[in-house]
């Protein structure tokens, strides 16, 4: 996408903040095909467009939130979700999403993400992972794989990364899937499932990041990750996210591992509400 | 969520419960926290409270996620608040500067313990103040209350609602863990919702609508979540329709109007008490629990035939200078004392000039001053 947007993709451009365009994302750069597939889940989940808040945290992917025609919040790094908490629970008819990197969602912001997990909130978590911190220009984070190499790796990652489907799956969440970019009709209906699954529910989207993460582990174009993508992906539906660590150079596992139902925050809190309300029927006890 | 009453009658608490219940008077039906000594209570209290009222009430990870929950929850319209003391509040800096920023009416209460660090949990401290002022990165002014009583910190928590909903701003409730903790008679009286300050709405249609477009108040109006304006807020430098602009010109429209929109009210914010002020030498100016102690102080000195007097500042932030100003004409002496090795008496010297003294009387917390302390200080200003 580059100045403006393609006028017959009506169900994209509708949801997007055409006076914001250029966006900010460099050339093979993996969020703005995440970002379609978000905005033709709209339709596809029929949700309420004036009901639905996205809210994003700092960094490339934390641009999401500026750029959708929707209510929208740009909130500080790693405090998407907390944030998120408040406005869903203040108003359980809203539709939350977080759209956010890996760096700001499971670094500085994962406590926040398993326990917006261990509750079950209602809120969708779309994970942009391109394993590293590209708006800072390319340092290690925690879902680099071991041995890759970043702007403060230049000897090669010394530590290990989060699986993220693992971590969200053993915290809690509902529904649980990973996809690449080049997956793309995967992750509409991915999205759209997310939507409409009461609980918490998380996608992690592997993303290139062509001219820093790219370019320092062969794949300086966009197009070298799609084709890495094609040729080491492996969908496997059902599979046990522990058997999902991604190694450098070696195989990734996608597909939609969680899909579950368990009593979601707003459930239990009603159930609050109503002991409270019966034991107030004798006056607040002071 | 629905409009329904506190409680209305006389009860005998302490102040964190009473802070919970002027939190309730006030229609706020939102709280996020997490435990921490001596501010525990007013989340026990409002984990009880809440549901009764149809709000909500969640215990957050962190002071971080229960700063930011408070302010995601203030734009889906609901009047929220958080309660923490010295490292929770520490922690709430960042993201009280997002709301800030992002013009988020809450209210954010520190029961005050003393520091640094761990310092003493259990015990008394002022010694946040100068935080509260300046604790979150950025030029910025901020509203901040200090209540001597459980009566005050009741009466001042609905304050603080106002003036956050009035304001679009972080309102802080600057307490302390004696106030906290006493327990004494509390009126809880009858706040009709009509009474209360809500903040202004935007009437104009979705399209038309800019948040942050503003009229001479200064203040714009606020949409939230889920009414269809379809809005954009951003913790970036910003223009009115909320969209990042990235250069010193939208920095210093911004910024001014974020500044000059408390500093251009401060009449309307600024609240303090006087007794014995009209013709005293020597003036104590204190604020929180320290008041009632430099109350007692000024009766020992006028009883020694010192024309002592005191100021009690309500509103700490925006400090209230010009009365400080008129006042240092008079006095010879302002004598400060306060539960830290000295914050408010900079802002009182700055203030007094060359025209009155400005004499700390520190304590290094986990107590109160005693009345010969803050005496001896009169005593010596008198001279």
């Amino acid at each position: 996408m580059t100045g403006t947007v393609n006028e017959e993709d009506a169900s994209i451009a509708k949801y997007l903040r055409q006076d914001r365009m250029p966006h900010i994302w460099c050339s093979g750069c993996g969020i703005g095909p995440v970002l379609g597939c978000f905005l033709r889940a709209i339709d596809r989940a029929e949700i309420d467009p004036d009901k639905l808040a996205v809210i994003s945290g700092i960094g490339c992917t934390g641009r999401v939130a500026g750029y959708v025609k929707l209510d929208s919040f740009h909130t500080t790094h790693g405090r998407a979700i907390p944030f998120a908490t408040g406005l869903k629970l203040a108003n359980p008819e809203l539709k939350v999403v977080v759209f956010s990197g890996d760096g700001d969602l499971v670094a500085i912001g994962g406590n926040h993400l398993i326990h917006a997990a261990r509750r079950n909130i209602d809120m969708t978590v779309i994970c942009v992972n391109n394993f590293n911190y590209g708006m800072t220009g390319g340092q290690v984070g925690p879902t680099a794989p071991f041995e890759a190499r970043t702007t403060t790796t230049p000897y090669g990652n010394f530590e290990f990364p989060f699986n993220l489907p693992y971590l969200t799956c053993a915290s809690g969440a509902s529904y649980v899937a990973r996809w690449t970019v080049l997956h793309i009709r995967q992750l509409d209906t991915a999205i759209a499932e997310a939507l409409t699954k009461p609980g918490f529910s998380f996608i992690e989207v592997i993303a290139p990041c062509p001219p820093v993460y790219g370019r320092m582990n062969k794949e300086p174009e966009g197009t070298d990750s799609l084709h890495y993508y094609q040729e080491r992906s492996v969908v496997r539906n059902g599979a046990d996210p522990k058997d999902a660590d991604i190694d450098l150079n070696g195989p990734i596992v996608v597909g939609k591992f969680v899909d579950r139902q368990r009593p979601t925050l707003w459930d239990n809190l009603n159930q609050v509400v109503s002991k409270a309300k019966e034991r107030a029927t004798a006056k607040a006890k002071v | 969520m629905t409009e329904k009453q506190g409680l209305v009658g006389e009860f005998f608490i302490n102040g964190d419960v009473a802070c919970a219940e002027g939190a309730i008077s006030a229609g706020c039906r939102f709280f996020a926290g997490y435990p921490i000594t001596p501010a525990t209570e007013t989340a026990e209290r409002m984990s009880l409270r809440l549901p009764q009222v149809d709000g909500v009430y969640i215990q957050m990870e962190d002071e971080i996620a229960s700063m930011n929950a408070v302010l995601g929850a203030s734009w889906a319209g609901v009047k929220a608040m958080t309660t923490t003391s010295g490292p929770g509040f520490s922690l709430m800096m960042e993201n009280l500067g997002l709301g800030v920023m992002l013009e988020t009416p809450c209210v954010l209460v520190n029961i005050q313990r003393a520091g640094p660090s761990t310092g003493l949990p259990t015990l008394a401290g002022q010694q946040d103040m100068m935080q509260a002022r300046w604790g979150s990165h950025g030029s910025y002014e901020i509203i901040a209350l200090s209540p001597s009583s459980p009566q005050e910190i009741f009466d001042l928590t609905i304050t603080a609602f106002d003036l956050s909903e009035k304001y679009r701003v972080p309102v802080l409730v600057m307490s302390d863990e004696v106030v906290g903790h006493m327990s004494e008679k509390v009126v809880m009286r009858q706040v009709a919702p009509e009474s209360l300050i809500t903040r202004r709405r935007p009437e104009v249609e979705p399209e038309e609508y800019l948040p942050y477009g503003t009229d001479s108040s200064l203040i714009p109006p606020m949409a939230v979540a889920g009414e269809g304006y379809r809005f954009h807020v951003t913790g970036l430098t910003h223009d009115e329709r909320g969209y990042p602009v990235m250069t010193a010109e939208a920095q210093d429209r911004l910024i001014r109007r974020l500044v000059d929109k408390i500093r251009l009210n401060k009449a309307d914010i600024i609240r303090y008490k006087e007794i014995q002020v009209e013709d005293a030498d020597v003036i104590v100016c204190a604020y929180g629990i320290t008041t009632r102690i430099a109350q007692f102080a000024v009766k020992l000195a006028r009883d020694k035939g010192i024309r002592a007097g005191l100021l009690q500042l309500i509103t700490i932030w925006p400090f209230a200078e010009e009365h400080i100003r008129e006042l240092s004409s008079q006095a010879k002496a302002f004598v400060v004392p306060e539960i830290n090795y000295g914050q408010i008496v900079l802002e009182v010297e700055r203030c007094a000039g060359d025209r009155a003294r400005a004499i700390l009387v520190p304590h290094m917390g986990g107590g109160v001053h005693s009345p010969e302390a803050i005496l001896e200080a009169i005593q010596e200003a008198a001279r």
